[in-house]
Parts: C-alpha cells; structure tokens; sequence
C-alpha cells in the first residue's frame, strides 16, 4: 500500500473514530445540539473522504462501487498494513 | 445487520517480534473479561432493553467491541508473523502454536478457550448494565497488566487507546444505567 494511500485511510480512520465518539455520547444525550452539530460536521467530513478513497483504490464495503476485478477484496487487508516495519533482532 | 469496514478502529503498530507478548495480549481476545465477551455480551442483551438510548448504545458499544477484537488479533498476529520456529519454541506461545499455528484463537493466556460461560444477559436492564459496567472496569485493569508487561511502544500505544475506551464506555453505561433506572421509576413496571 503506497504511502499516499495509507494517509487518505488514517484520514477516513481519525474522522471515522470520531463519529464513534459522537455516536455513544448521542446515544445517551439524544437532545445534545452542539454534539449532533459535531457529529454532523465529521459526518459530512467522512463522506467526502470516503468518496475520495474509493472512487481511487475500491471500495471498503461491499455497498460500494467497483472496476473489474473486484476490487474489495484487494490487499493490504487492514491487520497485514505497516504502519511500521516488524523487526526481528 | 451488519457490515464489513475494511479499515481497523485504530492504527495498530508493532515495534518488535514478540511470540511471549502476542500469548499474554491473546487474553483479550479470549479472555473472560476480554474484547469477544464485552461484544457477545452486549449485543446479547439488547433485546429485552426497555430504552431506545439502552438499545443504542448496547448496539453500538457492541459492535465497537468487535472492532477491537479485530484489533486485538491484529496485535497477536503482527507479533508472530515473522517469528521463526525456533524462537517460538521456547517462549509461552509454544502451546498456542502446537494447536493453532500463528492464528491467533479465542482462549485465553493461559491456555482455556471462550465459552458463553464468560457473559450473561438476565432479562434484567438493572442488572445487565451493572454486569457491563463491572465488565469495562475488568477489562480497564486488564489492559494496564498488559502494559505494565509490555516493552513495544508500538504495542503499548494500542493498549493505551484500548484502556481509554473501557473508560470511555463505563462512562456511557453509566449514563445509560440511570436513564433505565428514570425509566424504571417512571413506570414502576417490576
């Protein structure tokens, strides 16, 4: 996976953890404004990053669009990513 | 239902080789307190739940569960992959690989597999959420017993953010415990 690939996906990942942050808090202050307006900006954050990255390199869910072949299955699958070499000494 | 994401929760770096560190972490994949107990568990008893926010977040929670034990295993899994036999041989995780190989396999460090014994669900939205609640302050301690014996600082950065979330989610269980409790008193439906 190239460097620029892994960047846009640590990007998807940061916004995406966020929405998990403002999804559990919602869930239990469902009333919160300035929280759903939170959530609605990485919302909307995170769709455009997610277009972004698979109109490029394929989709990250079955839902999404593909070129031939089948791009979802494309590796790095993301436990065999490096973030960082594995050294052995 | 529920769908794939082809990405991790959290960017899972491994600094070393580590077969005696990947068969210590395994406890939290499957571990009595450990990521597929918090996450069977939850998604368990959502349905006798009396709230939507109960319902929510048991969902939610639930499926984030699963994404650390996704996490968990990529931990176990980075810190094998490119051990050579004979550096597995004499370490703990030599038991793991006589069954397993380096799949990393819901048991435990010390060796017993998962089992349903782990979690509950009661019918019981009081009692349910205190168990989850006990649940995140396990696994909270757990995960500083991994770090007190881990020396990866690839290793521990994951451990830390998983630490944070069990924080995160007693927080939320919390939360949600007194809105059942509101309910409850509301209804005085027992």
């Amino acid at each position: 996976m190239d460097y620029n690939q892994v960047k846009l996906l640590q990007e998807i990942m940061e916004v995406g953890f966020a929405l998990i942050e403002t999804n559990l808090y919602l869930d239990t202050h469902p009333t919160d404004e300035r929280a759903l307006m939170l959530h609605n900006t990485h919302s909307r954050k995170y769709n455009d990053l997610y277009n972004r990255y698979s109109s490029k390199y394929g989709p990250l869910t079955y839902t999404g669009m593909s070129r031939c072949p089948w791009e979802y299955i494309q590796g790095p699958w993301p436990w065999e990513i490096e973030y960082e070499k594995c050294h052995w000494d | 239902m529920w769908i794939y994401e082809k990405k991790l929760e959290y960017p899972v770096r491994v600094d070393s080789c580590n077969p005696t560190l990947a068969s210590l972490i395994i406890e939290q994949f499957g571990g009595a307190d450990g990521e597929l107990s918090a996450g069977i568990r939850y998604l368990t008893q959502r349905w006798t739940m009396p709230t939507n926010e109960a319902k929510g977040i048991l969902t939610d929670i639930g499926t984030e569960e699963l994404a650390h034990w996704e996490m968990i295993g990529t931990l176990v899994y980075k810190l094998t992959k490119n051990a050579p036999v004979d550096k597995i041989k004499d370490t703990p995780f030599a038991a793991s690989y006589a069954n397993h190989g380096k799949s990393p396999f819901p048991h435990n460090a010390a060796g017993v597999p998962w089992t349903a014994t782990f979690i509950n669900s009661k019918d019981d939205p009081v009692a349910d959420i205190h168990e989850d609640m006990a649940a995140e302050q396990k696994a909270r301690a757990t995960y500083e017993h991994l770090i007190n014996l881990s020396d990866d600082p690839g290793v521990n950065d994951t451990l830390r953010f998983l630490r944070e979330r069990e924080v995160v989610h007693y927080q939320r269980f919390g939360e949600t415990l007194r809105i059942v409790e509101e309910y409850k008193d509301s209804k005085k439906y027992y």
